[in-house]
Formats: C-alpha cells, structure tokens, sequence
C-alpha cells in the first residue's frame, strides 16, 4: 500500500518543479475540458494573451488589473509572514478607498499633488486602523484572525454600499445610486498611458522587499512566523512587531483601494473591487509570500482574468471562463504542494516496512 | 388584528428568505464539525443553482433537479476534500478558490439559461402548499405551515441533523473526528472516510442552497442569484454555534432582518418618513458574528466554542 | 505456554540506522504485572508500541493466548485484547466519559443507547473498583480521572491485556495509591499488565516481575520479590565504567560564578517542577546533570536564561540576581544557551532562515539603525562554519535541510562564538555520530579551559562521567546529590535518578521505599 512520511526539507529548485509541473498540469487539464465543450484550446489560450498583450488598450487593461492585485498582496503577504491570516484585504480596500474618497471631498481645492499625497496618507490609516481590529482582538483574547478579518471585509463593503445608497448619494446621479465623482485634482494622473498606479506599484514592491529581507524590522517577522518563541528568545517584542505590521499590511491594502478609486472608479462603490481582495490572497500564496515574485503572479494571473473578458467578445465564451481557469490551475498547485511536504513510498504489507532515515526521530 | 395578520405574512416572507441561508449553514456545519474550514459555501451554493436550474430545464423534473443541484454542490465539495484531506492542503485557499472556481462554472453555464424559463412541471412541485388546521394558527400558521415542500424539507433537514450529531454513533464519531482527530484514530475510525463523507454532504447541502433560489424562491435564472449568501452562511456558522436547531432560527432572524430592510425603505412612524438603510442593516449577520468569535474567545461555555480541531489536517506518522 | 498471556519472541525494530529494539524476547502471564524499566533510549516504548500494533515489527513473532498475531494497526490489536494508555491521552475533551468509553465500538448500535452502554460501564467500574461518573465531561475532569477514564475505555473493548506508559509521572501519590489498588483488582481477575515506569519504588511496590532494556536489548527479567533496586539499577546502566575519560584537567575558579539557592519554580499545572534546587558551579568546569527527562532540567535551563519565571530562591550570577532581569539582560551579562530540544523554544533556529540569518539571531540588534548588517553576520557564520567543521554547501544554505548534527554545530558555534562565561549546553550529543561527538566534546573542553563555567545536560550517562568534573543529579525536581564520576559509580548515580538519596551507610541496601 502507499505510505506517505513527511519529507525532511526539499532544496528550492525541486519546490520551483513541482509548482511549474503543476501549472503544465493544469494547463494541460483545462484543456481537455475545453475540448469536451468543443472549443478548440489553443485557439482560447492564444485569444487570452491576444486579449491581455494584443493591443496598448489591452495591456493598458492588464496592468490596470495587476496594480491593484500586486499591491493587495503585498500587503497580505506581510501579515501572512507573520502567521498572522489576514484575508481582509478587501475590506482594508474598501476603508482605503473610503478615506481617499473623504480626503477628496473634503479638500476639493488642494493642488492635486498634494491632495492626492492626502488620501493615499488617510487611505493607509484607515486600512491599518481597520486591520488593527482583528490584531487588537487577536493579541488581548486570542480570537481567530481569519474569522474576523473575513467579517470586517462585508462590514467594510456595506459601510461603502450605505453611504453610496446614503449620505453620499449623488444628486446629479440620474436615479442611479452612486457617489460624486471626483473632481479631476483627485484622480492619479497616467504615465505612458496607464495612471501612474504602476510606478507606485513597482516602488512598493521594491519597499516591501527592502523591508522584509534588509531591515530588522523584516528580520523579526521572519522569526515571529517561525516561532513566538523562537523570537522571545532572540529578544524580540512580538506584540509591538505584530501590530505594527498588521498595520502596514491593512495600509498596503488600503493603498490599492485607494488607486483604484482614484484613477479607475474615479468614485467609490460597494462594486468596485470585484472579489480582487480574495483574489490577492490567493497569489500571495501562489507567489510564497515573495514581493518580487508577487508581482510576476499578479500580472499572469491579471492577464487570465483580462484574457477572460476578451473570449467573451471574440469567441463568445462567457468571461467566467477565466474563473474556472484561475480554479483549476490553483487546485493543481494546491494539490502539489503535498508532494513538496510530503514523500510517497510503497510499503509491503505487515513485517517489513521501508523506511528512509527522515523517520530517524520517531525513535524513542 | 390587521396588525397580527401583517405580522404572520411578514414571519412567513422571512422564512422564505432564509431558507437557501439555512441550507448553506447547515452545509458548513457539516463541513466544521468534521474540521474542514469552510470558504466555499458561494461557490457550491451557485453550483447547485446552476446546475439545478440546467437540470430542471433539460428534464423538467423537479427530483432530478433537486437532486443534480446537490451533486453539483457535493462535487465542488470533493474537490476540496481531495486537496484538503488527502493531499493536506491549505483549507483557507482551497475554500477560496472553490468559490471562484463555483462562481465561474455558475456564471458559464448561466450565460445559456438566462433566457429560459423553468418549465411548470419543476415549478408546480414547489409552490406553497398549505397543511390544513395548523395553517390557520395566527401569526406563526402561515410562517411554519404554509410554505413550499422545499421548506419544509429544509427545516426537516435542520432536525435530522441535530439528531444525527446527537444521539447517534457516527454522528459521535465524526464530532470526534473534528475535536480530536488522533483519538478517533486511535478508536479505529477512519478519519479520511468521515471526513470526506460529511464534506461532500455538506456540499449536496450548499448545492440545494442555491437550488432553493433558482427553482423556488426566484425562480428564475439570475447572474450571480446568491449576491453573498454563501458569506453569510459561513457567518450564521459560527453565530448559532454549530447548532443544526439554532442554525433555523439564525436563518430565519436573517429573513426577516432582510424583510425589515424592504419593509424600510418606505416606513412611516408617527407621520415621519423612516428610512433605515438596507446597508446597515445588511451589516447586522457580520457585526453579530465577530461579537460571538469575541465572546467565544473569552472562553465561555466549552460545548459552544468551535470544533478543537478546526482547520488542521491530520497526518498520522509512519507506523 | 498455558499461563502466558503475551509472548514476545525475538522482536527487533530500526528507525533508519538506530535499532530501537534487538531481538528481545519477553513473556507476560494471566494475572501479572510485569514492570518494563530502562532509560530513555533504551526501547521501551518501541517494543510496547510493537505490542499495541502502533509500529510494525522487522522480525520476531507475537502471541497472544498461544496464538500468534500480526498487527497492522491500533484496532488489530484491541482487536486480540490488548489496550494501551499512553502517556498523552486521546480522549475528546468536549464529551463526556460515556462517549469517549465507547467511541469506536466494534457492533455498537447506530442509536446510541446510553442506558445500555452506562449499565456496562457500571458493572465494570463494579467489578473493577472504579468511580467515575459516565456522564461528566472530560474537561471538567481530573489528570487521574482521565486515565481511569482510557483504563475503562481498554477494559470496555474487551482488553484482557492492558499496557500503562509511565502512567504514575502525572499522578499525585493519593492517586497513584489509587491506581495501583484498580491495577491489584485487575490482577485478580486475571488481567494481564505491562507497566512501563522509571520509578524503582514502585516497581517494587506493584510488579511481580520486572524486565529490564538496556540500549534496546533485553538485560534481564526476575522476580521481583527476589531482586533489588541496586540490582535494578545495574541492569538498566550496565555496571562496568569502560570510558575513555576524555575530560580536560583544569583547575576551577575558587569561586563560584553561578549559585542557585532553594530554587523554586510552578509548571503550568500548578505543580513544581523545580522544588528547592540547590547547587554552585565554578568556572572552569563542566558539571553534568542527570535524571530522566522531565525531572527539571528544562526548567532549570529556562529559569536561568530567564524565560520562565520562579517563584521562589535566587539564582546569583557572579553575585547578581538573574531572576530579576529579562533574557537580554541576562544574555549581555555573559549566560549563553544552545539548545533546549521540547517544542518550547522550537530548537533556538529558525528552521526556514539561512546559516547567516540564524547566526544573527541573537546579535542582530546589536548594531544601530534599522538595517540588518549582515556582513558581521557572514563573518561569524564562515568562522563558525569552519572552526567547527560543519558540513554544509555555503553560509547561505537553509539551516533545515542540515543533518541534525551540524544543526547542534551551528547552534552551539553560535553561543560559543559569542564569549560566554555561563554556558548552558542542553543535549548537545542528541543525534550525533561519534565524530561529531568528539568535535563538541572538544569545543566545551576548550571553553572550560578558557575558564567558562559549563552545565551540561544528557541523558547519556557514559558520555557525562567521561567528559564531566561533577554530575549533579535531578529527580523529580530536586537535586538527589552531586558526585565525583571518577569515584562513584554508576549504578549510584543511577539509583539517584530514579529517586533514592545518596546511599550512606546506615542506608539498608535491597530495602523498599
């Protein structure tokens, strides 16, 4: 029968195999069900990256979409560094795209680099303070992060739907229920065609990277993620490095609501994020937590997702089709993280077992 | 008594807009007492929507609609299990990812049933059938005794399960599964078997969630019908405590949280135009539930705090 | 053959290249408690884990009632009659005692019928002299209600043969009076049992027959009645002192640097785990401490790094108080820590981080500004690397993928690097190979000889008499003595570790505690 032992440590060029396997894997699964739907696969594949890279329009689209996704996860990766499971992103972008949304119209006649200086400063408090709830909950009572964060991420859309709906309903809306558009010194501005978000985004993942690999600061959450105790030992003060870079991580999501509601929306709206913070946490996991490696998945899996509303034009295949891609590729990499940890081998029945000397310290 | 009148139509409005909430939480109570995290309820729940409504139009039977609705659901569900269970995946991201995954097989298969109609055989079988004498109670009668077959069967359900956890022996064994998976073992269960079982229940349930919107409630085909019940849902979970009984009477609080919303937008107090916005209401199932994770964390009552097991895979070491 | 319940023969187990049992081959009659003594590392649990169908034998028969059996799993074994009470419980804590008694039952209905099971449950506790309530939660129970919970559980399921993993180290002596009084029960209705303990007293007090492991080989087995503790000891040490001595002739501090004085300090359950610890330690020696695991020296390795907080006593450090001061503190004034092997600390590395990174783990704030220099940090780690020969392909490999030996390398090289003048050494032989060995031995040697005061901590008693000036003795919390390796021998100090003072003369040798 088979038995499976956990494996001792896998050098990282085999780890970086099995997850390129995976993908092929997926990739190659994906299209035998296309087959079966009688689409040709490579005629939809070779229209994903025709409507992803095909044109400046296109690719202005992707980038468009991996800004905010890139940003998202790094701000989740961090707080995932730390075992600390933040999957509020969404609603972190929701509190950043709020604060700018206030800061906006709340200084309508400020120069715009300063205004937007200010809303990308109260966006990032916002997200922090927002993502200080859970930590704050986490540190005094133990509650589950993962729990919370999730609530906190409806709260957070529904305080943006209320106040769409509400207060800040437009009356210039035509009926339909939205918020003020911002005046033009709030919007970023755009740089070789596509607003300025990229460069932010580059810049940012650059920060972050710095951050974790060459500062103290990133060096304690590394330990923290590995052991409390570990770090307690080394003299580290986990609850100060946990709150502050829980706050950082609810900052960095904030930033993406923020640019998005600046540039894109050019509003706020309880629709405006499109599921992207869920999204994120699934790239931050695909990337391993890496900054630089975040934005490489980021930008595929934007093109999968803007590939994807191009088959619904071209081939007339409905853009979800891209969900179910993004599924199927991620279940693959799922499934093979188990032979990262783990090590199949066939043992004969009864007396004799094989056994590799990694089971060394189960003897007592 | 006009009054009492309104008030038994507006519990009655509730319970039809909690059940498919019903049938998601029970799905994820499935799930959890077994120890398997669950994010995928919206996925599943469109699942079965989906593929319900496409069943239901193909065949026009409601059995068969019924029933391919479930399966859709308990499929997406054994695609989680296989990962989560067998291969001792991340429970967190493959939940997400089974939302996505169900939210775009639903979306993709809606694109052809968004112009067709239900035909009447699979529709007939679902209106409210009213049972006699209990009906005609005031205020609950026509709450409890005059709802469509698929309600009753959804509070059926509720019960069967309670029972199920309670007094009967794999009920006990899959409680333990979720508790303490290593006792369990060591009782001889099968660990995997329980779990894969009660997870793919769990998804036939979710499945008929969204069944419930697609060939009763609605019934028609909408994109994207379950707009965030599946979240809701996984919420409700954790607020009724894994509590099949409770799990009705969360469901139904939402129902009518949701009526009240409705009934909101156009009140009249005392001559004054009262409008509370649906948003904060809408808000009320989240705050709730991160009021009882607090509560809960502060270690009240043992029986009430989530299974001890929640959320890790179990790996017996090399014998 | 008619009166054995259990026959093992010629049973033998490896772990990859250890062999946790060789060719052992024991018996258990109707109507018996046979004890099974050794030191950690000698196979007990290995062999019991055999008998229980957790591990599979490599060779070697099992017979149960003259039958012989082949397990592949817990149940096959509960299954011919034989339970086992481990030492970590599986019980479910949320449910009452009722349910875990009878979860998993072969037959059981499908409606659980509590009336049934609670009468069954009842008239065993009657037969046996139980007293548990059936319908109490295990939460709300007690350490010894628990067991007798998993003791009703094995006899419930019909276990004829019933297995106890040192089931008295969690037990207060009232309960442990208690226990022993069901375990008299039991023998008389001709159940038979296999206790494993440390304790020489109570070998005394409840076996019939002992067998003894040493080092995963059979010692012995005798009658208890007609044997010893000194007997007892020897078997379980070996009696011969055939050592390289390998210890560095210094000459100590006059002084003592570390004084510890009435130690006192609570474990999580209220217990003490440290209960009036007394001794000196000089620089310029090492002093060995002894005992089997869990009798403190974790504690004791803790309390004076200041991670755990004591409650009583002093710990005076070249005069100053450690328990007033925070790790760092304690750490700047000189006191450095390898190694402590229980999950607490996980093992003083981060197992994901580089050579480089672990290296600095306790010097990485050392410099100012936010940025981690981690040039000193490579300095440190190829110094490391090559001054204590440690097998790796660059300082930038991840410490998880090295051999468990050169992972204690790093660790030790790390402190020592650091020039302690305390050094706390905490298993560091565990897992190593003789040239490895010797390569550690020679680092705590050199530092003895720069006048480092050394504690050192294993659970090989050869390895400790060899290399130490003194070995202290820890039971239970306590310290039992200090003696001269070169003059005592080792069936003393293993008479220490299981609890007996230091034999002086008007002590009656073969008398029972």
């Amino acid at each position: 029968m088979i038995r499976a032992v956990t494996r001792k440590a896998l050098p990282a060029k085999f780890e970086i195999l099995v997850r390129i396997i995976a993908v092929v894997a997926a990739i190659a699964a994906s299209m035998i069900i296309m087959l079966c739907m009688k689409f040709n696969p490579f005629v939809v594949y070779a229209n994903i990256l025709k409507g992803s890279l095909g044109s400046g329009y296109r690719f202005c689209q992707t980038v468009n979409k991996a800004i905010p996704l890139t940003v998202l996860s790094l701000g989740t990766g961090i707080a995932f560094k730390m075992k600390f499971w933040n999957i509020g992103g969404e609603g972190q972008f929701f509190m950043g795209a709020f604060g700018a949304a206030l800061a906006a119209f709340a200084f309508p006649s400020l120069p715009a680099p300063l205004l937007l200086t200010l809303m990308a400063l109260v966006a990032f408090i916002f997200g922090g303070l927002w993502a200080l709830i859970p930590a704050g909950l986490k540190t005094k009572w133990g509650t589950s992060e993962t729990l919370v964060t999730l609530m906190l991420n409806y709260i957070a859309q529904k305080w943006v739907g209320y106040l769409q709906y509400g207060p800040w309903r437009d009356p210039q809306g035509n009926g339909f229920p939205q918020v003020a558009k911002f005046a033009a010194n709030a919007i970023l501005p755009k740089v070789f065609g596509i607003h300025v978000g990229w460069i932010i985004t580059l810049v940012l993942a650059a920060i972050v990277f710095f951050l974790i690999k060459k500062t103290k600061f990133g060096y304690e959450i590394q330990v923290i993620g590995e052991s409390t105790e570990t770090a307690r030992y080394a003299g580290i003060n986990v609850s100060r490095v946990m709150i502050l870079a829980v706050f950082l991580s609810g900052g960095l999501c904030a930033l993406a609501g923020m640019m998005n509601a600046s540039a894109i929306e050019n509003t706020i709206s309880e629709k405006m994020s499109g599921g992207i913070g869920f999204t994120a946490v699934i790239t931050t996991w695909l990337a391993q937590l890496d900054p630089l490696v975040m934005v490489i998945v980021s930008f595929l899996f934007s093109m999968l997702i803007q590939g994807g509303s191009f088959l619904q034009s071209s081939m007339q295949i409905p853009a979800s089709m891209s969900s179910i891609l993004q599924g199927i590729i991620i279940f693959f990499v799922l499934g093979s993280e188990f032979f990262v940890k783990y090590k199949l081998f066939f043992a004969k029945r009864a007396k004799k077992n094989v056994i590799d000397t990694n089971t060394a310290e189960v003897a007592k | 008594m006009n009054f009492f009148i309104s008030l038994g139509l507006f519990l009655q409005v509730a319970v039809q807009m909690g059940t498919h909430i019903l049938l998601g939480i029970l799905g994820g109570i499935l799930f959890e007492k077994a120890g398997n995290t669950n994010l995928g309820t919206e996925g599943m729940m469109l699942l079965g929507a989906s593929i319900g409504y496409y069943a239901g139009i193909k065949t026009g039977n409601p059995v068969a609609a019924v029933l391919c609705a479930g399966f859709a659901g308990s499929l997406g569900a054994l695609i989680y299990a296989f990962i989560t269970v067998s291969l001792r995946g991340n429970q967190v991201v493959t939940g997400l990812v089974l939302t996505i995954f169900g939210t775009g097989v639903a979306g993709f298969l809606g694109k052809v049933l968004t112009a067709q109609p239900l035909p009447t055989s699979v529709t007939d079988v679902f209106t409210h059938r009213a049972i006699p004498l209990l009906s005609k109670i005031p205020v609950i009668g026509p709450m409890l005794f005059d709802q469509s077959p698929y309600i009753y069967m959804s509070v059926v359900i509720a019960v069967l399960l309670f029972l199920y956890y309670k007094y009967t022996r794999w009920g006990m064994n899959v409680r333990s599964v979720g508790e303490n998976p290593a006792a369990a073992d060591a009782s001889g269960i099968n660990v995997s078997l329980y779990k894969y079982v009660h997870i793919c229940a769990g998804g036939f349930l979710c499945g008929l969630g969204g069944a419930y919107l697609s060939l009763v409630f609605v019934p028609r085909w909408q994109e994207n019908m379950t707009a965030g019940a599946g979240w809701i849902s996984i919420a409700l979970v954790i607020f009724c405590t894994w509590n099949p009984i409770k799990a009705i009477f969360a469901a139904w609080a939402f129902g009518a949280l949701k009526g009240l919303a409705f009934k909101c937008q156009n009140m009249v107090i005392a001559g004054h135009a009262i409008a509370i916005s649906t948003q904060l209401l809408d808000m009320i199932p989240y705050v709730a539930t991160v009021i009882v994770l607090v509560i809960m964390s502060l270690k009240m009552k043992r029986e009430n705090q989530s299974p001890a097991s929640l959320g890790n895979a179990y790996f017996r070491e090399e014998r | 053959m008619e009166q054995e319940a259990v026959v093992i023969k010629d049973l033998s187990k490896s772990f990859g290249s250890v062999q946790a049992n060789r060719n052992i081959s024991i018996d258990v009659r109707r109507g018996e408690i046979l004890a099974l003594l050794g030191e950690n590392g000698s196979g007990k649990s290995t062999l019991v884990n055999m008998l229980a169908g957790i591990y599979a034998p490599e060779s070697g028969s099992i017979f149960i009632n003259g039958k012989e059996y082949t397990f592949s799993s817990p149940q096959d074994a509960i299954a011919a009659g034989i339970g086992m009470v481990h030492q970590h419980f599986k019980l479910v804590e949320v449910m009452d005692a009722l349910e875990n008694i009878t979860l998993g039952e072969k037959n059981g209905s499908f409606f659980i019928n509590r009336r049934q099971i609670k009468n069954k449950i009842l008239e065993l506790e009657k037969t046996y002299g139980f007293s548990i309530d059936p319908d109490q939660k295990i939460y709300t129970m007690s350490v010894s209600q628990k067991q007798t919970v998993e003791i009703i559980k094995m006899l419930y399921h019909g276990a004829k043969v019933l297995i106890l993993d040192e089931p008295t180290a969690v037990l207060t002596p009232q309960e442990t009076d208690t226990l022993f009084d069901i375990l008299r029960g039991m023998k008389k209705q001709g159940c038979s049992i296999i206790i494993i303990t440390h304790k020489l007293g109570e070998v005394m007090r409840i076996s019939d027959r002992v067998t003894v492991l040493r080092k995963g080989k059979l010692s012995g087995t005798v009658n208890t009645a007609e044997t010893t503790q000194q007997q007892l000891a020897e078997m379980m040490v070996g009696s011969s002192l055939s050592l390289e001595v390998k210890r560095a002739k210094v000459q100590r501090t006059a002084d003592p640097m570390l004084e510890v004085n009435q130690l006192v300090v609570r474990n999580a359950n209220g217990g003490k785990a440290l209960n009036g610890v007394t001794f000196n330690l000089y620089g310029g020696e090492i002093l060995g401490v002894a005992g089997i695991v869990g009798s403190g020296q974790k504690e004791l390795c803790e309390t004076i790094t200041g991670m755990t907080k004591a409650e009583k006593g002093s710990v005076l450090f070249c005069k100053e108080d450690l328990l007033d001061m925070t790790p760092l503190e304690i750490k700047r004034r000189g006191v450095r820590m390898n190694f402590v092997p229980e999950d607490r600390l996980g093992m003083g590395l981060v197992a994901g981080m580089d050579i480089t990174d672990n290296v600095l783990l306790r010097s990485y704030n050392d410099n100012k500004g936010i940025l981690v220099d981690r040039s000193i940090g490579k300095e440190k780690a190829e110094q490391i690397v090559e001054r204590y020969d440690i097998a790796t392909p660059s300082i930038h490999h991840i410490v998880k993928q090295l051999s468990g030996g050169n992972i204690q390398k790093v660790l030790l090289g790390r402190e020592l690097e650091m020039q302690p003048k305390l050094l706390i050494a905490s298993y560091p032989f565990r897992g190593l190979d003789v040239g490895a060995t010797n390569t550690i031995m020679e680092m705590l040697n050199k530092q003895k000889e720069k006048g480092v005061a050394i504690l050192l901590i294993a659970e090989d008693l050869d390895q400790m008499c060899s290399l130490c000036d003194r070995v202290m003795v820890m039971h239970n919390g306590e310290t039992m003595g200090v003696v001269n390796p070169e003059q005592s021998s080792k069936e003393e100090i293993g008479l220490m570790m299981m609890g007996e003072h230091k034999a002086d003369a008007t002590h009656e040798a073969g008398g029972t505690k």
